[in-house]
């Protein structure tokens, strides 16, 4: 099977050389997490698709037609916006699914007014809710509460079966408990 | 007072302009706002202003001298792909120095300079009516498309480098329609004006709004109706437009204390 998403041999930064080399796929219906402790260059791996660091070696493969939704570690929440949590899923064209229970009373509120924790299952969802065939967590369980944690192994073990998962994350209970494979990152 | 002067048909085409510009302009400046880049408008209305003198001194209108200034002023904030206020404030300080530079040494230019600053609305002309109504088109058109890639990339973002999109195509489209859209109505109600119309409508209905669509609404709606008070107090009362628009949206932001509607999006 093609991997929506193939790392070979990478070894990415941005003056220098921070992680790598690092090898990995994710295939369709798979979930991978890339885990390691803060520092790690989880991050700056994932920057490597996106333009965000530089690659020094090796190649990032992406499928030849692949649509991508990405969560970021540090969620971008402009203050004073007024835009509601319906509106922020129909960017992501999130809003035809049913969204998770804890989710749906909150839709309605402006995202300003959510609190971080629910702000962080809102794009979790906007990204596992959209259309696109590989889908992005950076440090999903970010300022969650077990409660919230819960619901969102709930929403992965439900994804679809021709959508690929990747997960960064450094909290090892979770990634155990949600990946199908674990790419473990030295310190 | 001379109110009978609000309907007189001398004051049509001025009025109509004005009123491209109210709705135009605050659209505009909601999307300038969700890029915390409010401060773009006074850096590029400053900007046109000076390109508008520097044009009289090399010998044209001073229309294209402004439209040429605002082009290159997006062009060079795009290239330096930085985001947030700073390189408007080096723009507003710019643009004031060779406006002023420029006035100082051209007789003429002194005149215009004067007339971007204070703005002259009842002096506009057809061409000036014209250009407002391209802007309201440009404005119309171009939104729909480009807003929801503006929001993507505001609350997501990787979204579009994930998705091989380059996003530097996007904002300098944006910057540069923000740019022509000043430089046409700092030539009809000033350097001000121009930026009181971008800035606070935004700022006055995104306070209580609800949704993103109901302040985009609000924010015309307000706009609006501070440039019909505007326009009527100003002739009625014999006072200079430029000053008593902004009088009048800021009054607008009483908008802000509205409650917020419970969004049906």
């Amino acid at each position: 099977m093609t991997p929506l998403l193939a790392y070979r041999n990478v070894v990415a930064g941005y003056a220098q050389p921070v992680v790598g080399p690092v090898s990995f796929e994710v295939k369709p219906g798979e979930i991978v997490a890339l885990r390691g402790p803060n520092g790690s260059g989880k991050s700056t791996l994932l920057g490597a698709l996106t333009g965000a660091s530089r690659v020094f070696s090796g190649q990032v493969e992406r499928r030849a037609v692949l649509t991508v939704s990405l969560q970021r570690q540090i969620p971008a929440r402009p203050e004073g916006i007024p835009l509601t949590g319906h509106e922020l899923l129909r960017l992501t064209g999130a809003h035809h699914k049913e969204p998770p229970s804890l989710l749906a009373p909150l839709l309605a509120l402006r995202v300003d007014k959510l609190s971080g924790g629910q702000f962080q299952l809102l794009e979790v969802w906007a990204c596992l809710g959209g259309d696109a065939d590989l889908h992005i967590l950076d440090e999903p369980t970010n300022n969650m509460a077990p409660s919230t944690i819960e619901s969102l192994v709930s929403i992965l073990h439900d994804k679809r079966k021709d959508r690929g998962v990747l997960i960064i994350s450094h909290e090892r209970a979770f990634v155990t408990e949600v990946a199908d494979r674990v790419v473990e990152l030295p310190g | 007072m001379k109110w009978q002067l609000v309907v007189d048909p001398l004051f049509r085409v001025p009025f109509l302009n004005g009123l491209l510009l109210a709705v135009s302009m605050p659209l505009l400046g909601a999307y300038v706002r969700l890029r915390d880049e409010w401060l773009a408008s006074l850096g590029m209305a400053q900007v046109t202003a000076a390109g508008g003198v520097v044009g009289l001194l090399l010998g044209i209108h001073p229309i294209p001298g402004a439209l040429a200034a605002a082009g290159l002023a997006a062009t060079a904030k795009g290239t330096v792909r930085r985001s947030g206020n700073d390189v408007f404030v080096l723009l507003l300080l710019f643009g004031w120095s060779v406006a002023l530079l420029g006035a100082a040494n051209s007789a003429q230019g002194e005149e215009v300079s004067h007339a971007l600053i204070d703005g002259q609305l009842y002096f506009t002309s057809g061409a000036h009516l014209a250009g407002a109504a391209a802007l309201l088109a440009a404005v119309a058109l171009l939104l729909p498309w480009i807003s929801r890639k503006l929001l993507l990339e505001r609350f997501f973002p990787d979204h579009l480098a994930a998705n091989g999109e380059n996003p530097f195509r996007i904002h300098l489209a944006f910057d540069l329609l923000v740019a022509f859209a000043v430089a046409l109505a700092t030539q009809s109600v000033g350097v001000m004006a121009s930026f009181a119309l971008v800035f606070v409508p935004p700022w006055a209905a995104f306070g209580g709004a609800s949704g993103w669509r109901r302040a985009l609404a609000r924010t015309a709606a307000v706009a609006v109706v501070a440039y019909i008070v505007a326009f009527a107090a100003a002739i009625g009362l014999n006072q200079p437009f430029g000053p008593v628009l902004v009088a009048a949206l800021l009054l607008t932001g009483l908008v802000r204390l509205l409650p917020a509607a419970r969004s049906r999006a």
